[in-house]
């Protein structure tokens, strides 16, 4: 028998606002994030959280990892003491980009005044694992501790990691999630010369005029637990982590196996580790990006998993309200997920108003709508999708 | 050459100011206080170099820092370089 995994603490910093419930909260009532085509995190002032030394050594992922990773713990009651000897508490965090700004602020500084000029900081700011390094000084937390990064699954798999650290007895917790800070003009041209962004600067996942992603940024943490442990310390579970599934397409360099073959098996990993029937699952939080390839590829993959239950399984993506986090939107998505399937509620797709043949799933349009589970005294299960660049899958199983 | 108005204050003050702006309290920054108790290590050495070699044209090493223990020492060390231009 495995080692289960309890969700312990959450913690966000999103378009939405700071704060997981600030998320949920504005997800479910249908408000957008996204202003000028971009999904900002207007409200985020990193000096609330770190210390000026914190603020002059950190790319603003860093930061933004920071600022989740406090609010997580400290929902986890941990701000104070840890539950767990240090070495027992890994700290695995996932990230597209790293510390890109920090990046082309250097070149631009190396090109204009030479390499004297150039920052020591450089280095230690912009590397992608820097977030879980930080976390781990902040916090004296001495086990198993790096990066993931695998584009825009890189939040989900750094989460999956976790849990098989967990799973494996190498831990007893572990502070998992994903940063980015990627709207820098580096990325947003790169992305745009890749057509890969909305023209329209309007993400309308599913929808038959949908045009491409919205560039986001943010942060999402988790606090996992063993499960039995947490019980013995009397901690509260926000929800479990019940399985994952890894794959991938080894097809393109950007576009998905168009039969959806790769996030099928992905999802039916997850649901195999959770031993859960398609049946049973209640919501999908969709990878949903808005691109025409991938939310085609992600309902038939849906379809194949799911069967006739697919009809009537509600499927929503975050990303029609805060955009697209890159490597931070798989750990986003995992928190707005157990928070929904606590509130026993499936969060709206905003935007989605015209249908496209083939994509017929229930993308719960616009306003929330309550789950299954709702209407019986029983857990409700949830999967989350992730798919990066690459042709990365990763698929969490949660149920709350 | 320094400037005319390079001093023992015009280069504690540039100082004072390059170190707050790496993270320690600007009431914290004395000539007594420790390396340590700022918390400065050797990359902020490395800036504070940059400083240096921006505001005054003086080049040194982060190894001209050795066996610096307060700020006042390290503002020796740095008063030194730039004063006998």
């Amino acid at each position: 028998m495995r080692r289960g995994v309890a969700i312990t603490g959450v913690g966000a910093v999103t378009p939405l606002g700071v704060g997981a419930e600030a998320l949920i909260d504005r997800w479910v009532a249908g408000a957008s994030g996204i202003e000028a085509g971009l999904g900002r995190c207007a409200r985020f002032d990193p000096r609330q959280t770190l210390t000026r030394k914190q603020l002059h050594r950190s790319d603003r992922f860093t930061q933004l990892a920071l600022t989740a990773a406090t609010e997580a713990l400290a929902g986890a009651g941990w701000a104070d003491e840890l539950p767990y000897p240090p070495e027992r508490i890994g700290c695995i965090v996932g990230s597209g980009v790293g510390g890109v700004e920090t990046l082309t602020r250097q070149q631009a500084t190396l090109q204009a005044r030479g390499v004297d000029a150039c920052s020591p900081l450089g280095i230690p700011m912009m590397m992608a694992n820097a977030a879980s390094g930080a976390i781990a000084m902040r916090y004296g937390i001495t086990g198993p501790n790096w990066c993931v990064a695998s584009a825009c699954a890189a939040g989900a798999h750094a989460i999956g990691t976790a849990v098989r650290l967990v799973q494996a007895g190498e831990v007893d917790a572990i502070v998992t999630g994903g940063a980015e800070a990627g709207i820098d003009p580096l990325v947003v041209a790169a992305f745009a010369r890749m057509r890969a962004t909305s023209r329209t600067g309007i993400s309308r996942p599913f929808d038959a005029r949908r045009d491409g992603f919205v560039l986001g940024e943010g942060a999402g943490m988790l606090v996992l637990e063993e499960a039995e442990a947490a019980r013995a310390r009397g901690a509260e579970p926000l929800g479990r982590l019940l399985g994952y599934g890894a794959t991938a397409d080894a097809y393109h360099l950007t576009a998905p196996e168009p039969t959806g073959s790769g996030p099928a098996r992905a999802m039916a990993l997850a649901l195999g580790e959770a031993g859960v029937d398609a049946e049973d699952v209640d919501y999908v939080n969709a990878h949903g990006t808005a691109t025409p390839l991938n939310d085609r590829v992600e309902t038939a993959a849906i379809k194949r998993v799911f069967g006739p239950a697919a009809a009537a399984l509600p499927v929503s993506s975050l990303k029609s309200a805060i955009g697209h986090l890159l490597g931070a939107s798989g750990a986003v998505e995992a928190v707005a997920t157990v928070l929904a399937l606590r509130r026993r509620i499936a969060p709206p797709t905003l935007n989605w108003a015209a249908a496209e043949e083939g994509l017929d799933l229930d993308y719960v349009p616009v306003r929330a709508k309550p789950l299954r589970a709702a209407a019986h005294a029983r857990r409700a299960v949830g999967i989350s999708n992730s798919f990066g660049f690459g042709g990365h899958n990763a698929v969490l199983c949660i149920a709350a | 050459m320094s400037s005319p108005e390079t001093t023992p204050q015009s280069i504690e003050e540039a100082l004072f100011e390059a170190i707050a702006e790496i993270g320690p309290d600007r009431a914290d920054i004395t000539r007594e206080a420790t390396l340590e108790d700022l918390d400065i290590d050797s990359l902020d050495l490395v800036e504070i170099a940059q400083l240096v070699q921006e505001t005054w044209g003086v080049e040194l090493d982060p190894q001209d820092f050795e066996g610096v223990r307060t700020v006042g020492e390290a503002l020796d060390v740095i008063s030194a370089r730039v004063l006998v231009l």
